[in-house]
Protein backbone atom coordinates (compact mmCIF):
# COMPACT_ATOMS: atom_id res chain seq x y z
CA UNK A 1 0.00 0.00 0.00
CA UNK A 2 1.02 3.43 -0.67
CA UNK A 3 0.32 6.74 -2.06
CA UNK A 4 -0.13 7.65 -5.70
CA UNK A 5 1.85 10.47 -5.70
CA UNK A 6 5.50 10.87 -4.94
CA UNK A 7 4.94 14.33 -3.56
CA UNK A 8 2.00 16.59 -1.31
CA UNK A 9 1.51 19.29 -3.94
CA UNK A 10 -1.84 19.62 -3.41
CA UNK A 11 -5.33 17.57 -2.50
CA UNK A 12 -6.25 17.99 -6.04
CA UNK A 13 -4.11 15.49 -7.00
CA UNK A 14 -4.78 12.91 -4.56
CA UNK A 15 -7.75 10.26 -4.68
CA UNK A 16 -10.34 9.31 -2.17
CA UNK A 17 -7.39 6.44 -1.14
CA UNK A 18 -4.76 8.43 -0.57
CA UNK A 19 -6.51 10.51 1.67
CA UNK A 20 -8.11 7.88 3.70
CA UNK A 21 -4.51 6.10 4.11
CA UNK A 22 -3.27 9.10 5.32
CA UNK A 23 -5.93 9.98 7.73
CA UNK A 24 -5.84 6.23 9.24
CA UNK A 25 -1.99 6.42 9.61
CA UNK A 26 -2.35 10.09 11.33
CA UNK A 27 -4.67 8.42 13.79
CA UNK A 28 -1.83 5.57 14.49
CA UNK A 29 0.84 8.51 14.96
CA UNK A 30 -2.09 10.20 17.08
CA UNK A 31 -1.70 7.35 19.80
CA UNK A 32 2.06 7.91 19.46
CA UNK A 33 1.77 11.36 20.45
CA UNK A 34 -0.18 9.69 23.42
CA UNK A 35 2.79 7.80 24.52
CA UNK A 36 5.24 8.83 27.80
CA UNK A 37 8.08 8.49 24.67
CA UNK A 38 6.35 10.26 22.12
CA UNK A 39 9.80 10.08 19.36
CA UNK A 40 9.60 6.87 16.48
CA UNK A 41 12.49 6.26 14.91
CA UNK A 42 11.11 5.89 11.23
CA UNK A 43 12.28 8.36 9.57
CA UNK A 44 15.93 8.01 11.26
CA UNK A 45 18.05 8.05 7.84
CA UNK A 46 16.67 11.25 6.21
CA UNK A 47 17.14 14.82 6.29
CA UNK A 48 14.50 17.30 5.76
CA UNK A 49 14.88 20.76 5.08
CA UNK A 50 11.84 23.63 5.69
CA UNK A 51 12.04 26.33 3.43
CA UNK A 52 9.63 28.88 4.68
CA UNK A 53 9.42 32.03 2.05
CA UNK A 54 6.58 33.17 3.85
CA UNK A 55 5.90 33.81 7.40
CA UNK A 56 4.25 31.13 9.43
CA UNK A 57 3.68 29.92 13.03
CA UNK A 58 1.44 26.98 13.80
CA UNK A 59 2.23 25.52 9.85
CA UNK A 60 6.36 25.64 10.67
CA UNK A 61 6.15 24.08 14.13
CA UNK A 62 4.01 21.65 13.47
CA UNK A 63 5.60 20.63 10.53
CA UNK A 64 8.99 20.74 12.59
CA UNK A 65 7.87 18.69 14.94
CA UNK A 66 6.51 16.40 13.15
CA UNK A 67 9.90 15.53 11.78
CA UNK A 68 11.74 15.42 15.11
CA UNK A 69 9.20 12.95 16.29
CA UNK A 70 10.02 10.87 13.52
CA UNK A 71 13.35 10.82 14.33
CA UNK A 72 14.25 12.71 10.90
CA UNK A 73 16.89 15.35 10.44
CA UNK A 74 16.00 19.28 10.29
CA UNK A 75 16.98 21.88 8.41
CA UNK A 76 15.36 25.23 8.43
CA UNK A 77 15.34 27.82 6.37
CA UNK A 78 13.43 31.26 6.09
CA UNK A 79 14.09 33.76 3.43
CA UNK A 80 14.37 36.87 5.49
CA UNK A 81 18.62 36.36 6.05
CA UNK A 82 19.45 34.19 3.39
CA UNK A 83 20.81 34.31 -0.13
CA UNK A 84 17.40 35.10 -1.63
CA UNK A 85 17.80 38.47 -0.79
CA UNK A 86 20.40 39.10 -2.87
CA UNK A 87 18.94 37.88 -5.77
CA UNK A 88 19.49 33.96 -5.88
CA UNK A 89 16.35 32.64 -7.87
CA UNK A 90 14.30 29.66 -6.06
CA UNK A 91 15.80 27.06 -8.08
CA UNK A 92 19.12 27.73 -7.64
CA UNK A 93 18.50 28.63 -3.68
CA UNK A 94 17.21 25.08 -3.70
CA UNK A 95 19.38 23.07 -6.14
CA UNK A 96 22.11 24.08 -3.50
CA UNK A 97 20.45 22.86 -0.46
CA UNK A 98 19.68 19.36 -2.12
CA UNK A 99 23.00 19.23 -3.47
CA UNK A 100 23.83 18.85 0.39
CA UNK A 101 21.95 15.01 0.34
CA UNK A 102 18.87 16.58 1.37
CA UNK A 103 15.86 13.90 1.31
CA UNK A 104 12.80 16.00 1.32
CA UNK A 105 11.77 19.60 1.23
CA UNK A 106 8.74 21.00 3.30
CA UNK A 107 7.73 24.50 1.20
CA UNK A 108 5.40 27.20 1.40
CA UNK A 109 5.74 30.55 -0.86
CA UNK A 110 3.41 33.39 -1.40
CA UNK A 111 3.51 32.04 -5.46
CA UNK A 112 0.84 30.06 -6.35
CA UNK A 113 2.53 27.13 -8.16
CA UNK A 114 5.90 27.52 -6.66
CA UNK A 115 5.96 23.74 -5.49
CA UNK A 116 4.63 22.31 -8.58
CA UNK A 117 7.63 24.36 -10.57
CA UNK A 118 9.88 22.87 -8.22
CA UNK A 119 8.76 19.26 -8.27
CA UNK A 120 9.58 19.27 -12.28
CA UNK A 121 13.11 20.28 -11.71
CA UNK A 122 14.30 18.52 -8.45
CA UNK A 123 14.15 14.97 -7.72
CA UNK A 124 13.65 15.19 -3.58
CA UNK A 125 9.88 15.19 -2.66
CA UNK A 126 7.94 17.98 -1.95
CA UNK A 127 6.03 18.85 0.72
CA UNK A 128 3.06 21.89 -0.30
CA UNK A 129 2.67 23.57 3.31
CA UNK A 130 0.95 26.37 1.33
CA UNK A 131 1.24 28.27 -1.60
CA UNK A 132 -0.44 31.66 -2.29
CA UNK A 133 -3.33 31.05 -2.99
CA UNK A 134 -3.59 28.08 -4.16
CA UNK A 135 -3.40 25.02 -2.09
CA UNK A 136 -2.93 23.90 1.67
CA UNK A 137 -3.11 20.26 1.71
CA UNK A 138 -2.16 19.71 5.02
CA UNK A 139 -4.43 21.81 6.62
CA UNK A 140 -7.31 20.42 4.65
CA UNK A 141 -5.88 16.77 5.59
CA UNK A 142 -5.74 18.18 9.82
CA UNK A 143 -9.39 19.61 9.28
CA UNK A 144 -10.66 16.75 7.85
CA UNK A 145 -9.14 14.52 11.06
CA UNK A 146 -10.88 16.61 13.28
CA UNK A 147 -14.33 16.79 11.91
CA UNK A 148 -13.78 13.05 11.59
CA UNK A 149 -12.97 12.60 15.29
CA UNK A 150 -15.97 15.04 16.33
CA UNK A 151 -18.33 12.98 13.77
CA UNK A 152 -16.27 9.57 12.93
CA UNK A 153 -16.73 9.94 9.46
CA UNK A 154 -16.77 12.61 6.65
CA UNK A 155 -19.50 11.12 4.46
CA UNK A 156 -22.64 13.25 4.83
CA UNK A 157 -21.08 15.72 7.25
CA UNK A 158 -22.41 19.35 6.02
CA UNK A 159 -19.26 21.94 6.26
CA UNK A 160 -19.84 25.63 5.51
CA UNK A 161 -16.57 27.17 5.00
CA UNK A 162 -16.94 30.76 5.84
CA UNK A 163 -14.95 33.96 5.18
CA UNK A 164 -12.54 35.24 2.55
CA UNK A 165 -13.16 32.79 0.16
CA UNK A 166 -11.25 34.39 -3.04
CA UNK A 167 -7.64 34.72 -1.08
CA UNK A 168 -7.87 31.52 1.12
CA UNK A 169 -5.81 28.45 -0.05
CA UNK A 170 -7.41 26.56 2.71
CA UNK A 171 -10.70 27.36 1.25
CA UNK A 172 -9.95 25.27 -1.61
CA UNK A 173 -7.75 22.64 -0.37
CA UNK A 174 -10.73 22.18 1.93
CA UNK A 175 -13.29 22.41 -0.92
CA UNK A 176 -11.28 19.39 -2.86
CA UNK A 177 -11.27 16.87 0.05
CA UNK A 178 -14.78 17.54 1.12
CA UNK A 179 -16.04 16.86 -1.66
CA UNK A 180 -14.11 14.02 -2.16
CA UNK A 181 -14.91 12.43 0.61
CA UNK A 182 -18.14 13.18 0.64
CA UNK A 183 -19.14 15.43 2.64
CA UNK A 184 -21.24 18.31 1.83
CA UNK A 185 -19.85 22.06 1.10
CA UNK A 186 -21.55 25.59 1.15
CA UNK A 187 -19.13 28.27 1.10
CA UNK A 188 -20.46 31.32 2.72
CA UNK A 189 -18.85 35.05 2.82
CA UNK A 190 -19.22 38.74 1.00
CA UNK A 191 -20.09 38.86 -2.74
CA UNK A 192 -16.45 40.00 -3.11
CA UNK A 193 -14.84 38.01 -0.96
CA UNK A 194 -16.13 34.94 -2.98
CA UNK A 195 -14.93 34.29 -6.62
CA UNK A 196 -17.45 34.68 -9.15
CA UNK A 197 -17.88 31.03 -10.84
CA UNK A 198 -17.23 28.99 -7.42
CA UNK A 199 -20.89 27.31 -7.72
CA UNK A 200 -19.40 25.94 -11.57
CA UNK A 201 -15.96 25.28 -10.76
CA UNK A 202 -16.03 23.83 -7.29
CA UNK A 203 -19.92 22.30 -7.94
CA UNK A 204 -20.26 24.00 -3.90
CA UNK A 205 -23.64 26.33 -3.04
CA UNK A 206 -22.85 29.49 -2.36
CA UNK A 207 -24.79 31.37 0.42
CA UNK A 208 -24.45 35.05 0.88
CA UNK A 209 -26.49 34.49 4.39
CA UNK A 210 -24.46 34.15 7.55
CA UNK A 211 -27.08 33.32 9.75
CA UNK A 212 -28.58 30.58 6.99
CA UNK A 213 -25.28 29.15 6.42
CA UNK A 214 -25.12 27.92 10.14
CA UNK A 215 -28.86 27.05 10.42
CA UNK A 216 -27.36 24.33 7.35
CA UNK A 217 -24.12 23.25 8.54
CA UNK A 218 -22.81 21.01 11.17
CA UNK A 219 -19.37 22.17 10.96
CA UNK A 220 -18.26 26.25 10.40
CA UNK A 221 -14.95 26.49 9.23
CA UNK A 222 -13.77 30.01 9.78
CA UNK A 223 -11.31 31.23 8.00
CA UNK A 224 -9.12 34.68 8.48
CA UNK A 225 -9.84 37.64 6.34
CA UNK A 226 -6.59 38.14 4.53
CA UNK A 227 -5.47 41.51 4.79
CA UNK A 228 -1.75 41.35 3.28
CA UNK A 229 -3.52 39.58 -0.19
CA UNK A 230 -5.69 42.45 -0.71
CA UNK A 231 -4.74 45.07 -2.72
CA UNK A 232 -7.85 46.23 -3.16
CA UNK A 233 -11.03 47.46 -0.87
CA UNK A 234 -13.29 44.57 -1.04
CA UNK A 235 -15.43 45.49 2.28
CA UNK A 236 -15.42 48.93 3.90
CA UNK A 237 -14.75 48.22 7.63
CA UNK A 238 -13.25 45.72 9.52
CA UNK A 239 -15.91 46.41 11.89
CA UNK A 240 -18.86 46.32 9.60
CA UNK A 241 -17.04 42.63 8.16
CA UNK A 242 -17.89 41.79 12.31
CA UNK A 243 -20.85 43.16 12.12
CA UNK A 244 -22.18 41.46 9.33
CA UNK A 245 -20.35 37.80 8.68
CA UNK A 246 -18.55 37.60 12.36
CA UNK A 247 -19.71 34.90 14.35
CA UNK A 248 -20.59 35.62 17.97
CA UNK A 249 -22.10 33.75 21.14
CA UNK A 250 -25.68 35.29 20.19
CA UNK A 251 -25.90 34.43 16.89
CA UNK A 252 -24.69 30.47 17.76
CA UNK A 253 -27.40 30.21 20.88
CA UNK A 254 -29.93 31.44 17.82
CA UNK A 255 -29.40 28.23 16.09
CA UNK A 256 -31.36 25.14 16.32
CA UNK A 257 -28.46 23.09 16.87
CA UNK A 258 -25.13 23.29 18.48
CA UNK A 259 -22.28 23.77 15.65
CA UNK A 260 -19.12 22.34 15.45
CA UNK A 261 -16.64 25.80 14.74
CA UNK A 262 -13.17 24.97 13.20
CA UNK A 263 -10.49 27.83 11.86
CA UNK A 264 -7.55 27.25 10.71
CA UNK A 265 -5.51 29.86 12.76
CA UNK A 266 -4.92 32.98 13.30
CA UNK A 267 -7.18 34.57 14.57
CA UNK A 268 -8.06 37.71 13.97
CA UNK A 269 -10.46 37.95 17.24
CA UNK A 270 -13.47 40.38 16.65
CA UNK A 271 -13.43 40.19 13.06
CA UNK A 272 -14.43 36.73 11.93
CA UNK A 273 -14.56 35.48 15.35
CA UNK A 274 -15.64 36.72 18.39
CA UNK A 275 -13.51 35.75 21.55
CA UNK A 276 -16.57 34.15 23.10
CA UNK A 277 -17.10 32.06 20.42
CA UNK A 278 -13.13 30.87 19.90
CA UNK A 279 -12.74 29.79 23.49
CA UNK A 280 -16.07 27.87 23.98
CA UNK A 281 -16.44 24.38 24.20
CA UNK A 282 -17.65 24.40 20.60
CA UNK A 283 -14.59 25.45 19.05
CA UNK A 284 -11.78 22.77 18.25
CA UNK A 285 -9.77 25.17 17.13
CA UNK A 286 -7.03 23.89 19.49
CA UNK A 287 -7.74 20.04 18.49
CA UNK A 288 -6.86 21.07 14.99
CA UNK A 289 -3.70 22.49 15.80
CA UNK A 290 -3.09 19.39 17.57
CA UNK A 291 -4.06 17.04 15.15
CA UNK A 292 -1.74 18.76 12.52
CA UNK A 293 1.43 16.67 13.96
CA UNK A 294 -0.32 13.60 14.20
CA UNK A 295 -1.31 14.64 10.02
CA UNK A 296 1.86 16.03 9.32
CA UNK A 297 3.98 12.93 10.73
CA UNK A 298 1.58 10.66 8.62
CA UNK A 299 2.23 12.60 5.42
CA UNK A 300 6.53 13.11 6.06
CA UNK A 301 5.88 9.03 6.55
CA UNK A 302 4.02 8.30 3.76
CA UNK A 303 5.98 10.04 1.44
CA UNK A 304 9.35 9.20 2.44
CA UNK A 305 10.03 6.03 0.74
CA UNK A 306 12.25 6.37 -1.84
CA UNK A 307 14.51 4.19 -4.15
CA UNK B 1 1.82 -32.36 -26.47
CA UNK B 2 0.51 -29.04 -27.06
CA UNK B 3 -2.28 -29.44 -25.59
CA UNK B 4 -1.04 -31.40 -22.39
CA UNK B 5 0.91 -28.57 -21.59
CA UNK B 6 -1.84 -26.17 -22.10
CA UNK B 7 -4.68 -27.62 -20.08
CA UNK B 8 -0.75 -28.29 -17.51
CA UNK B 9 -0.98 -24.36 -17.60
CA UNK B 10 -4.52 -23.74 -16.82
CA UNK B 11 -5.07 -26.06 -14.28
CA UNK B 12 -1.82 -24.41 -12.74
CA UNK B 13 -3.20 -20.73 -13.38
CA UNK B 14 -6.53 -22.23 -11.75
CA UNK B 15 -5.05 -23.68 -8.80
CA UNK B 16 -3.42 -19.84 -8.00
CA UNK B 17 -6.44 -18.38 -8.29
CA UNK B 18 -8.47 -20.58 -6.51
CA UNK B 19 -5.64 -20.51 -3.48
CA UNK B 20 -5.66 -16.90 -3.58
CA UNK B 21 -9.40 -16.24 -3.23
CA UNK B 22 -9.34 -19.13 -0.69
CA UNK B 23 -7.34 -16.97 1.69
CA UNK B 24 -9.16 -13.46 0.88
CA UNK B 25 -12.02 -15.36 2.92
CA UNK B 26 -11.59 -15.82 6.11
CA UNK B 27 -14.77 -17.66 6.65
CA UNK B 28 -14.04 -20.69 3.97
CA UNK B 29 -11.08 -21.31 5.61
CA UNK B 30 -12.51 -24.57 5.92
CA UNK B 31 -12.49 -25.51 2.62
CA UNK B 32 -9.44 -23.97 1.97
CA UNK B 33 -7.31 -26.64 4.73
CA UNK B 34 -9.47 -29.14 2.60
CA UNK B 35 -8.01 -27.99 -0.94
CA UNK B 36 -4.89 -27.58 1.26
CA UNK B 37 -4.95 -31.33 1.58
CA UNK B 38 -5.79 -31.38 -2.17
CA UNK B 39 -2.86 -29.28 -3.50
CA UNK B 40 -0.16 -31.12 -1.40
CA UNK B 41 0.04 -28.70 1.30
CA UNK B 42 1.65 -29.94 4.81
CA UNK B 43 -0.06 -29.11 7.44
CA UNK B 44 1.77 -28.55 10.57
CA UNK B 45 -0.80 -28.26 13.31
CA UNK B 46 -4.61 -28.69 13.18
CA UNK B 47 -7.01 -27.12 14.84
CA UNK B 48 -7.09 -29.79 17.97
CA UNK B 49 -3.83 -29.50 18.03
CA UNK B 50 -3.42 -25.54 18.20
CA UNK B 51 -5.90 -25.61 21.05
CA UNK B 52 -4.14 -28.19 22.87
CA UNK B 53 -0.95 -26.23 22.42
CA UNK B 54 -2.09 -22.66 23.22
CA UNK B 55 -3.11 -24.54 26.57
CA UNK B 56 -0.06 -25.63 27.08
CA UNK B 57 1.45 -22.09 26.42
CA UNK B 58 -0.86 -20.35 28.93
CA UNK B 59 0.07 -22.97 31.33
CA UNK B 60 3.70 -22.58 31.07
CA UNK B 61 3.12 -18.85 31.00
CA UNK B 62 1.61 -19.03 34.50
CA UNK B 63 4.25 -21.63 36.10
CA UNK B 64 6.83 -18.83 35.53
CA UNK B 65 4.42 -15.65 36.59
CA UNK B 66 2.58 -16.87 39.34
CA UNK B 67 -1.17 -15.32 39.29
CA UNK B 68 0.35 -12.85 36.58
CA UNK B 69 1.82 -10.82 39.60
CA UNK B 70 3.34 -7.90 38.26
CA UNK B 71 3.26 -9.15 34.33
CA UNK B 72 1.72 -8.04 31.34
CA UNK B 73 1.03 -9.48 28.04
CA UNK B 74 1.56 -7.42 24.92
CA UNK B 75 0.84 -8.91 21.68
CA UNK B 76 2.36 -7.96 18.56
CA UNK B 77 -0.09 -6.64 15.72
CA UNK B 78 -0.94 -7.51 13.19
CA UNK B 79 -0.80 -11.74 13.39
CA UNK B 80 0.03 -11.83 16.98
CA UNK B 81 -3.00 -10.63 18.31
CA UNK B 82 -5.70 -13.69 17.35
CA UNK B 83 -3.08 -15.99 19.13
CA UNK B 84 -2.37 -13.22 22.65
CA UNK B 85 -6.71 -13.29 22.64
CA UNK B 86 -6.72 -16.73 23.21
CA UNK B 87 -3.63 -16.63 25.49
CA UNK B 88 -5.49 -14.01 27.81
CA UNK B 89 -8.51 -15.90 27.67
CA UNK B 90 -7.01 -19.35 28.29
CA UNK B 91 -4.59 -17.67 31.27
CA UNK B 92 -7.97 -15.85 32.39
CA UNK B 93 -9.77 -18.85 32.75
CA UNK B 94 -6.70 -20.42 34.96
CA UNK B 95 -6.32 -17.67 37.50
CA UNK B 96 -10.65 -16.94 37.86
CA UNK B 97 -10.34 -14.07 35.34
CA UNK B 98 -8.46 -11.90 37.38
CA UNK B 99 -8.23 -8.62 35.70
CA UNK B 100 -5.20 -8.88 33.22
CA UNK B 101 -3.10 -6.31 31.85
CA UNK B 102 -3.32 -6.95 28.04
CA UNK B 103 -1.77 -4.84 25.98
CA UNK B 104 -1.68 -4.49 21.47
CA UNK B 105 1.44 -3.46 19.75
CA UNK B 106 2.41 -2.50 16.60
CA UNK B 107 5.93 -2.31 15.25
CA UNK B 108 5.38 -0.51 11.99
CA UNK B 109 7.37 2.63 12.89
CA UNK B 110 9.77 1.15 13.91
CA UNK B 111 10.74 -1.43 11.41
CA UNK B 112 14.64 -1.18 9.98
CA UNK B 113 13.10 -1.47 6.13
CA UNK B 114 10.99 1.49 5.47
CA UNK B 115 13.90 2.68 2.66
CA UNK B 116 12.56 -0.81 0.86
CA UNK B 117 8.87 -0.33 1.63
CA UNK B 118 6.28 1.56 3.21
CA UNK B 119 3.99 -0.70 5.88
CA UNK B 120 0.81 0.60 6.69
CA UNK B 121 0.29 0.80 10.81
CA UNK B 122 -1.86 -1.06 13.17
CA UNK B 123 -3.48 0.11 16.17
CA UNK B 124 -1.23 0.56 19.28
CA UNK B 125 -3.37 -0.37 22.59
CA UNK B 126 -1.44 -0.38 25.45
CA UNK B 127 -3.11 1.87 28.20
CA UNK B 128 -0.80 0.63 31.33
CA UNK B 129 2.88 1.52 32.13
CA UNK B 130 5.30 -1.55 31.69
CA UNK B 131 7.79 0.39 33.78
CA UNK B 132 9.46 -2.34 36.15
CA UNK B 133 6.84 -5.35 34.50
CA UNK B 134 7.39 -8.52 33.42
CA UNK B 135 6.54 -8.49 29.67
CA UNK B 136 5.16 -11.83 27.74
CA UNK B 137 5.31 -10.84 24.34
CA UNK B 138 3.44 -12.72 21.87
CA UNK B 139 3.86 -13.72 17.84
CA UNK B 140 2.34 -16.27 15.79
CA UNK B 141 5.35 -17.19 14.05
CA UNK B 142 9.39 -16.44 14.47
CA UNK B 143 10.97 -16.42 11.54
CA UNK B 144 14.16 -14.00 10.75
CA UNK B 145 13.68 -11.94 14.06
CA UNK B 146 13.55 -8.56 12.61
CA UNK B 147 10.13 -8.32 13.98
CA UNK B 148 10.87 -8.81 17.76
CA UNK B 149 14.12 -6.48 17.32
CA UNK B 150 11.58 -4.05 16.52
CA UNK B 151 8.89 -4.67 18.95
CA UNK B 152 11.69 -4.60 21.66
CA UNK B 153 12.81 -1.52 20.97
CA UNK B 154 9.01 -0.11 20.69
CA UNK B 155 8.72 -1.66 24.15
CA UNK B 156 11.35 0.72 25.55
CA UNK B 157 9.42 3.42 24.88
CA UNK B 158 6.51 2.48 27.29
CA UNK B 159 9.24 2.45 30.36
CA UNK B 160 11.61 0.32 31.21
CA UNK B 161 10.53 -3.57 31.75
CA UNK B 162 11.89 -5.45 34.79
CA UNK B 163 12.23 -8.33 32.12
CA UNK B 164 11.13 -9.36 28.66
CA UNK B 165 10.10 -12.94 27.51
CA UNK B 166 8.92 -14.45 23.73
CA UNK B 167 6.05 -16.54 23.46
CA UNK B 168 5.70 -17.56 19.76
CA UNK B 169 3.53 -20.72 18.44
CA UNK B 170 5.84 -21.10 15.62
CA UNK B 171 9.74 -21.04 15.90
CA UNK B 172 11.32 -21.44 12.20
CA UNK B 173 14.44 -23.05 13.35
CA UNK B 174 18.08 -22.06 11.61
CA UNK B 175 16.52 -18.87 9.68
CA UNK B 176 17.13 -16.19 12.52
CA UNK B 177 18.90 -12.83 11.42
CA UNK B 178 19.10 -11.54 14.46
CA UNK B 179 20.03 -13.20 18.09
CA UNK B 180 17.10 -14.00 19.27
CA UNK B 181 15.22 -16.85 20.99
CA UNK B 182 11.32 -17.80 22.27
CA UNK B 183 10.93 -18.46 26.01
CA UNK B 184 7.66 -20.39 25.31
CA UNK B 185 7.32 -22.19 21.77
CA UNK B 186 4.36 -23.78 20.67
CA UNK B 187 6.12 -26.20 17.66
CA UNK B 188 9.43 -25.59 16.71
CA UNK B 189 9.95 -26.45 12.41
CA UNK B 190 12.62 -26.71 9.99
CA UNK B 191 11.69 -25.06 6.53
CA UNK B 192 13.78 -23.37 3.91
CA UNK B 193 13.40 -19.88 2.85
CA UNK B 194 10.79 -20.12 -0.13
CA UNK B 195 8.71 -22.05 2.07
CA UNK B 196 6.00 -19.96 3.92
CA UNK B 197 4.48 -20.71 7.05
CA UNK B 198 0.52 -19.46 7.20
CA UNK B 199 -1.40 -19.16 10.69
CA UNK B 200 -5.12 -19.50 9.53
CA UNK B 201 -7.88 -18.51 12.53
CA UNK B 202 -11.00 -19.60 11.19
CA UNK B 203 -14.37 -20.34 12.77
CA UNK B 204 -15.16 -23.35 14.69
CA UNK B 205 -12.98 -25.56 13.51
CA UNK B 206 -10.84 -24.41 10.95
CA UNK B 207 -7.60 -23.38 12.80
CA UNK B 208 -4.56 -24.14 10.73
CA UNK B 209 -0.85 -24.18 10.50
CA UNK B 210 0.29 -24.78 7.27
CA UNK B 211 2.98 -25.30 4.83
CA UNK B 212 3.03 -23.77 1.74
Amino acid sequence: MALSTRHLLGIKDLTAEDISLILQTAQQFKEVLQRPIKKVPSLRDITIVNLFFENSTRTRISFELAEKRLSADTINFTASGSSVSKGETLLDTVNNILSMKVDMVVMRHSASGAPHFLAKHIPAAIINAGDGINEHPTQALLDALSIMEQFGTLKGVRVAIIGDIMHSRVAQSNIYLLKKMGAEVIVCGPPTLIPKYMEEAFNVRVEYNLQKALEWCDVANVLRIQLERQNQVLFSSLREYNLVYGINRRLLESLPKKITIMHPGPINRGVELDSDVADSDQSIILQQVENGVAVRMAVLYLLSNRQ
Amino acid sequence: MVKCLISNLIIKHLTFFIKYIYTILPRKRIEYLLLCKFLGLKTLLNHQQINLTIKRLANQVLENHVQLHNTVIIGIQPRGIRLSDRIVAEVGNEINNKEIQYGKLDITFYRDDIRKEIHFPNQTDITFSIEGKNVVLIDDVLYTGRTIRAALDALMDFGRPEKVELLVLIDRRYSRQLPIQPDYTGKTIDSIVSQKVKVLWGEEGGDAVVLD
